[in-house]
Parts: structure tokens; sequence; C-alpha cells
């Protein structure tokens, strides 16, 4: 065990490492890009911990998202912390909103549960256009800061956003995967496939629902953190109903019980962007086609994904081997 | 005492729509355990449908019933094409618990984002056939017109006729032993899978007669149903998801209580009062406050 | 050839086979009782031949034509009827629309009527209770029910899965004798499968034993019932 979660730390460090590499080769958009991908990874890995792993469907993540983000935002604003502490705020206040919600979900099961995550991704940012301290629907202004003097201005704002994002995202990622080895994560998966034989070995099912419900919503909340400081302020409009939606999809895409598929989830979300930005330029498409094209390909992308690999394209290819196993 | 009677009024031509769209959802849950959130999609292409239907006819009595058939093939398609062939893919592995939900929901996307390339994502005005004037009575101007009762009367019609359907006739003890007990069903020789198809059928058809009907009050883009979609999931919810009659009382209940709140309160809580009463009622009478007795954690 | 006959059937649940390599014959107008213990495949065997589930190898045909590939509800418009076990009733209908279900896919209606009087004329305890729903029914009014939607679809080949289950031994005593009796009015063939070995045959005219998914013994009912080795090892005395 010892030697598995020391691998793995080695794996994390090596990987941030490479990504510090990385980050000091590429222009300003990609870093851009690397900032929106290290923001889904967290955001979906909210998803595969919460559905993959406990069998929980949200609708909602992305107004958890939104809670960390507009928490952060005042937490900077009311009290003046420091980033890494606005971001912890985060953090801890979508965790106390996931446990409330969580005690509520734990007696749903999928449609219900569903159905009332998909009214609160409604009724939440709403909720936001009603209070103007929470700044109506212009939103707030969340200051990103910038590096240190210590890099002496080489370091751009982008890049900036960048190692925060990414440096978050790696935390929170090696965080999570040594919850989902640990014995919570057995039990989470235990519950999901027969929660009356998990019951029988002693594992509580509504307790751990509970607890994957605050889980990823803390996961959730520093995702709608790190969206404020790359986006430079919180707002509404910057967590709709469209950003809970593609949470899924990206947690759908690449297998929802793999934490690694969060990566894959997250490069093809903002890939696809990319390729209908490129596509509408190539084309000289109208607004209108790429914004919905994009809506588009994404959504029928899920609808495949679903029906033809629904865990994963990692679950098909050990499908395969196994009944190739069976037949020699 | 004149605001008290325009919020019932108010509250019951709302409520009328939430029931059909209750309804629509209903009808599939009945019929395929399935909450149907791309529901919101079908019934906005329907809708979509009628407007085409009324901007080249001028007829919105034409309108109405093609839209319900356009709504009524979708369903079918949607049920035959792909909800079909995904329960028998998808029922094991970590997705299985959701894999029906996300299957809708990617459906949602692909509508809605269809809609909007078809139709482009400004906003369209039907224009109802009758005056969406308040009606006069004395010297006190309700707000409820000759549109509203033309709701009302339309969303009974509708409910009267399925239920006529579902207890008087055999294609509705086909539909509810479909429901119940699909292999006993087919064991006594009901062709299940094509019956399912019909209860989706009926549900588009009554998702976009709720759209057609809710438009004219407001305005057509590709998300102006999703809302109704939100609305008609909790009132289907307070209804006990199992009863047509349920749905419809869930509607009616849902429609003055957001009318009451929004004279006495104000409208900022619109949204937050759905998401209040849903919470509510799952948490403190899951099977439904009006009846139902199978278990929500089925 | 005309009866059920059924060759080489195997069926697996998964890993697990079910049924291994199974082969009888009942000529048309029969009763065939399936005696085992739980696990030997004998409800397998009727889901399978009902098209509930299909065989990994092996043929069945009814009337000369395969039971294989076809959908239940194709099957049972074709006169092969299922009665799976559990009182397969539909508990949220009522009597009367339990009853109807058996005739709602068919055209003649007048038919159906008539076969509906039947069956209440069969069990009067139904008649009864037409208007009530089918979960205030007691357990062996139930299988007179089941039955009962099945006879409205004027069934060619009867299929019961254990009519005896969790039945008082006098009401067992009465169903028995009444699907004897309408076996013989009808003339239909009828497959019973039953861990209530005794009460089975004693009615039937061919007897199959399972054990574990494969056959042990086949032939006329009374020689299983005299041959006193099968008796001891799967009669029970």
């Amino acid at each position: 065990m010892h030697n598995h979660r020391a691998k793995r730390l080695i794996g994390f460090i090596l990987l941030g490492f490479v990504l510090f590499l990385i980050g000091n080769r590429v222009d300003d958009l990609r870093l851009y890009q690397g900032a929106s991908v290290a923001m889904y990874v967290i955001g979906i890995a909210s998803i595969v911990l919460l559905t993959g792993f406990s069998g929980q469907i949200s609708l909602g993540n992305g107004a958890i998202m939104a809670l960390g983000g507009f928490s952060a935002t005042l937490a900077q604003s009311t009290w003046g912390l420091p980033l890494p502490l606005t971001f912890v705020v985060a953090v801890l206040g979508a965790a106390l909103f996931g446990l409330i919600l969580g005690v509520a979900a734990a007696r749903l099961s999928g449609p219900y549960l569903a159905g009332a995550t998909l009214a609160l991704a409604v009724a939440l940012p709403s909720l936001a256009n009603q209070f103007s301290f929470l700044g109506g629907e212009q939103g707030l202004q969340f200051n990103s800061g910038s590096a240190p003097e210590f890099f002496n201005g080489e370091v751009s704002q982008y890049k900036w956003f960048f190692w925060i994002s990414a440096l978050a995202a790696l935390l929170i990622t090696w965080l999570i995967s040594n919850i989902l080895q640990s014995r919570y994560g057995r039990g989470w998966r235990a519950v999901r496939s027969n929660s009356t034989a998990a019951e029988l070995v002693g594992i509580h099912s509504a307790r751990s629902k509970v607890l994957a419900f605050t889980l990823a919503s803390g996961i959730a909340g520093l995702a709608g953190a790190v969206l404020a400081l790359n986006l430079g302020g919180v707002s509404p409009s910057a967590y709709p109903l469209s950003l809970s939606f593609a949470l899924i999809t990206g947690a759908v895409l690449a297998g929802i019980s793999t934490l690694s598929g969060s990566v894959i989830g997250a490069l093809l979300l903002v890939g696809m962007s990319e390729l209908v930005g490129s596509l509408t330029s190539r084309f000289s498409l109208e607004d209108v086609l790429a914004e919905n094209l994009k809506e588009l390909l994404v959504s029928v992308l899920l609808i495949l994904a679903v029906v033809f690999t629904p865990n994963g394209p990692g679950d098909r290819i050990r499908e395969r081997k196994e009944l190739h196993k069976k037949k020699k | 005492m004149d605001q008290l009677i325009s919020a019932i009024l108010i509250g019951l031509s709302q409520g009328a729509i939430y029931s059909l769209m209750a309804l629509a959802l209903v009808l599939v849950f009945r019929s395929t355990r399935v909450i149907n959130f791309a529901q919101a999609g079908q019934a906005v292409v329907s809708t979509y449908i009628g407007w085409e239907v009324v901007t080249r006819t001028g007829n919105y009595w034409l309108a109405l019933p093609i839209a319900a058939i356009a709504g009524a093939i979708v369903g079918a398609a949607v049920e035959s094409f792909l909800m079909r062939p995904l329960s028998k893919r998808a029922s094991k592995g970590a997705i299985a618990p959701v894999a029906s939900v996300i299957l809708t929901l990617g459906l949602l996307g692909v509508l809605h984002s269809g809609a909007a390339i078809i139709w482009k994502g400004d906003q369209k005005l039907l224009e109802s056939p009758v005056s969406a004037m308040g009606i006069t009575v004395g010297e006190t101007v309700y707000p409820f017109s000759q549109t509203d009762f033309l709701i009302i009367g339309t969303a009974l019609l509708v409910m009267l006729t399925f239920s006529f359907i579902f207890q008087k006739t055999n294609l509705g003890l086909a539909l509810r032993a479909s429901a119940f007990q699909p292999e006993i069903a087919r064991l006594s020789g009901v062709r299940v899978d094509r019956i399912r198809a019909i209860g989706w059928a009926f549900a588009g058809a009554a998702g976009a007669i709720a759209g057609v009907l809710v438009t004219p009050g407001s305005a057509l883009s590709p998300n102006s149903l999703d809302l109704l979609l939100v609305f008609g999931f909790v009132a289907a919810v307070i209804g006990g998801l199992e009863s047509l009659i349920g749905a419809a009382l869930g509607g009616i209940l849902l429609g003055l209580t957001l009318s009451f709140v929004g004279l006495y309160v104000g409208t900022s809580l619109t949204f937050v009062v759905p998401f209040v009463i849903l919470i509510l009622v799952l948490l403190i009478k899951p099977s439904g406050l009006i009846g139902g007795r199978k278990s929500r954690n089925a | 050839m005309n009866g059920l006959v059924v060759s080489g059937f195997s069926v697996d649940h998964g890993a697990i086979r079910a049924i291994d390599s199974l082969s009888f014959t009942v000529t048309a107008g029969q009763l065939a009782a399936v005696i085992g213990a739980n696990g030997s495949g004998k409800t397998t065997l009727l889901r399978s031949l009902s098209g509930l589930k299909a065989p990994t190898t092996g043929q069945a045909t009814w009337q000369g034509i395969s039971l294989l590939g076809k959908k239940p509800e194709e099957l049972a418009r074709q006169g092969v009827l299922h009665v799976s076990d559990g009182k397969s009733v539909i508990p949220e209908l009522t009597v009367k629309e339990n009853l109807a279900l058996g005739g709602i896919w068919r055209r003649d209606k007048k038919d159906v009527a008539a076969a509906t009087a039947e069956v209440i004329d069969l069990f009067p305890r139904l008649g009864e209770r037409m208007s009530q729903s089918a979960d205030t029914l007691s357990g062996g009014e139930r299988q007179m029910l089941a039955i009962g939607r099945a006879l409205v679809s004027r069934p060619k080949l009867l299929l019961l899965d254990e009519p005896s289950l969790g039945l008082a031994p006098l009401v067992i005593e009465q169903i028995f004798q009444t699907i004897n009796d309408l076996r013989h009015k009808l003339g239909l063939t009828v497959v019973i499968v039953e861990q209530n070995a005794m009460s089975a045959l004693r009615i039937a005219d061919i007897g199959v034993i399972m054990n574990l998914g494969k056959l042990v013994a086949e032939g006329r009912a009374s020689d299983l019932m005299n041959d006193p080795a099968l008796r001891a090892a799967y009669l029970g005395y």
C-alpha cells in the first residue's frame, strides 16, 4: 500500500514538473486553454467521484461551482484573504452546502435526484440576481493577483493563471486518487452496485453517500474558484446550466468512473471549443451556427458515448479482452 | 379581494400548463421508469413546428394539432431509436443507474442546439388566436383573458382524453399493464415495445400542446421551455409521479402556490420556490402529496 | 411432428449452465410434468420455451415450428401461453382487467367474451371479485386468475410454472384437478413444472425429471411413479 501511495505521489510531482516545463514553452492562448482544462479537470473529477463512484447523479454541480466561486470572491472582498485562503473558503463553503444537500440527496434515487439538482441548477444562479451584495447580473470582481515580484515580470498573467490552476488541479486530483483508493472509495463502489449487500458488510450506505456528496461539492467549489480566477470575476452567467451538463458530458465521454478520465474529458471539452472555433473561422460560419455547433457536437458525442461505450472506452477494451480470453 | 381572485385565476391558468408538462413526464415515467428531461427539447421543437404553421397559414387552430402530432412522432422516435437500444446496452457498470438520465440530457442538448441552428436563437412570437386582454367584470379588469380560458380548457380536454384512454380502453389497459409488469404483459400477447412507443408518443403530444399554449404569453426560443420542464417536474413529484390525476392536481397546486408567493412576497423567489417545494415533498412525503404507493428509492 | 419437441437444449446464465443438453417430447394433447428440485433448471426451461430467454444451443419446436428466436408476445399470440411463477397477476389492475389482458390482442371480441364467461364459469370466485383489485386475492385465487387469463387467449400449449407454490394442499388438489379437466376438455397440451412431484405426476401422461440442469429420467408418469429408485431419489418416498 505504501509503495503505491509513494509511487502515486512521485508520479504527480513528476507530472507537475512536466506541466511547468510545458508552461514555459507555449503561448498565452495555450496557457489560458491549459488553465481551462485544469478547471474542467477539477469539475469533472467531482462528477467522477459523485456519479462514477458513488452512483449519485447531480445536474447542479455547475451551481455548486458558482457557490465556490462566489465564496472565494466574497472572502477576498470582505476579509481581504490572500489567494490560497480564498480557495480554501471556496472548498469549505461548497462542501458545507454539499453536506446539507447530500443529506437530502441520500434519500433520493436517480431521476428524483436528477430533477432536484436540476431545479437547484436553475434556482441558484437566479438567487445571485436578487441580492445586490452578490453583484446582481454583472457579478463581482475577483482579484486574480499576479506572479510575485520574484519572477520579475517574466510571468504573464496567463502563465500565472495556468500555474495556479494546474497546481490546484494536481493537488486535488492527487488527493482524490488517494481517497478513491482508500476504503471510502471501495465503500462507494460497494454501495453503488448493491447497497443492501454493502450494508450487510457494515458500510453505512447513507453516510457514505453524504460523504461523497460533501467531498464532490468541495471539489466543485474549488473548480468554481479556479474559474473565478481565470475570469477575473464571478457572475451568474459564468455558471450556466450548460456548465453542469458539460461536466457530466466530460465525465461520461472518458469513462465515468476513472479519475484519469477527467483529464481526457477536460481535454475533449476544451478541444471541442477549439475545433469549433477553427471551423467557424475556416468556413466563416455564422455566429449562431458556431455557438450551437459546439453544443450539438458535444451532445451527439454524449449520446453515442452513453449508448456505445457507457463506461468509457477503457471499459470497452477491457470487455473485448475478457471475451477474447473466454474464447481461448 | 380582487387581488386574491386575480391570484387564483393566474395560478389556475399557469397551473394548467404545468399540469400538461407534468402529464407528459408522468406518462413516460409510468411506461418506462425514465424521467425524460429531453421533453423540454421535444416540446420546443414541436412548438417551433407549430410556429411555422402559424406563420405560414395564420391559423393557430391548425398549428395546435399539428404540433401535437409532431410531438407524438418525435416522442415515439426517441423511444424506439434511442431509449430502447440504450436500455439493452447500458445495464451494467458504473453508468447503469444514471445512463438513461444522461441520455435524455444529451438528447436535450441536441434538440436545443438543433433548434437554435434551424430557427436561430432569437425570440419568436406566437400570437394567441383569442384575446389576451384581461376580462372586465363590472369595473375591474382581471388578469385573466380568453387566452387563459383557452389554456385551461385545452389542458382539461387533454387530461380527460388521456384519462379516458387509460381507464376505459384496451389500449389504456395495455399501456398500464406494460408499465406495471412488462413481462406479464408480454406473456399475455401485448406488444410491449410498440405500446411503450405509443406512451412516449402521447407524452410528446402533451408536451407539445403545453409548449404551444404557454408560448403566446412569453416568447419562443430554444431554451424557453426549460423552466417549464422544471416546473412540470416539480408538479409531477407533488402528484406522485404515478398518476395522471396527481400530475393534474400537482400542476394546479404549484401554479396557485407560485401565484400567491408572487402576490405576497414578490417575483424574486419564482425560481427558488419550486426548488424548496421539491425538496420538501421529496423529504417529507416522497410518494407525493396526492398518492401512490411505490418507494422513491426503487 | 405435432407436439412439443425439445432436443439438445442448453441454456446458460452467464457462466453458469442452467440446462445441459435436455431432450424430451410431449405429444399434442398430453400433459407433461417436469420435476426437479430448486436449481434444476425447470423455470429456465419454461422461460426459454416462451421466448423470455434464448438458449445457447439446441432446438425446441411446437407443431413443427421453432419456438426459438421469437418474442414472447408473438409466441403468446400463436397460442403458447406461459403462466410464470409467483402467481403472475398484475396487482395494480382489477380481476376483470387482468382477465381482459389475455384477450386484448385478439380480433374476435365475441370469442373473447365467450372465453371470459367460460373462465368465470370455471372459477366462480373470480366472478364474485371482478371489480376488486388483484392484490386483494388469496394465493389460490391469484393462481386461478393467472390461469384464467391464459385461457382467455385460447391457448394451445400451456406452460405452467409451479402452480402449487405457496398454496394449501386442498387448494393444490383443486387446481391440479381443474388443470387436468381443462386439458381434456379443450385438447390442450400442457407442461407443468413442479417441485410438488406427486400431485403433478398423478395427473400427467409423461414425466421429465431434471437435476442440476440435466435430464435424469423421462417416461410415462405412471412408470416413473412406480420406479422405486427414482421415487427414493427424486420423489422423496
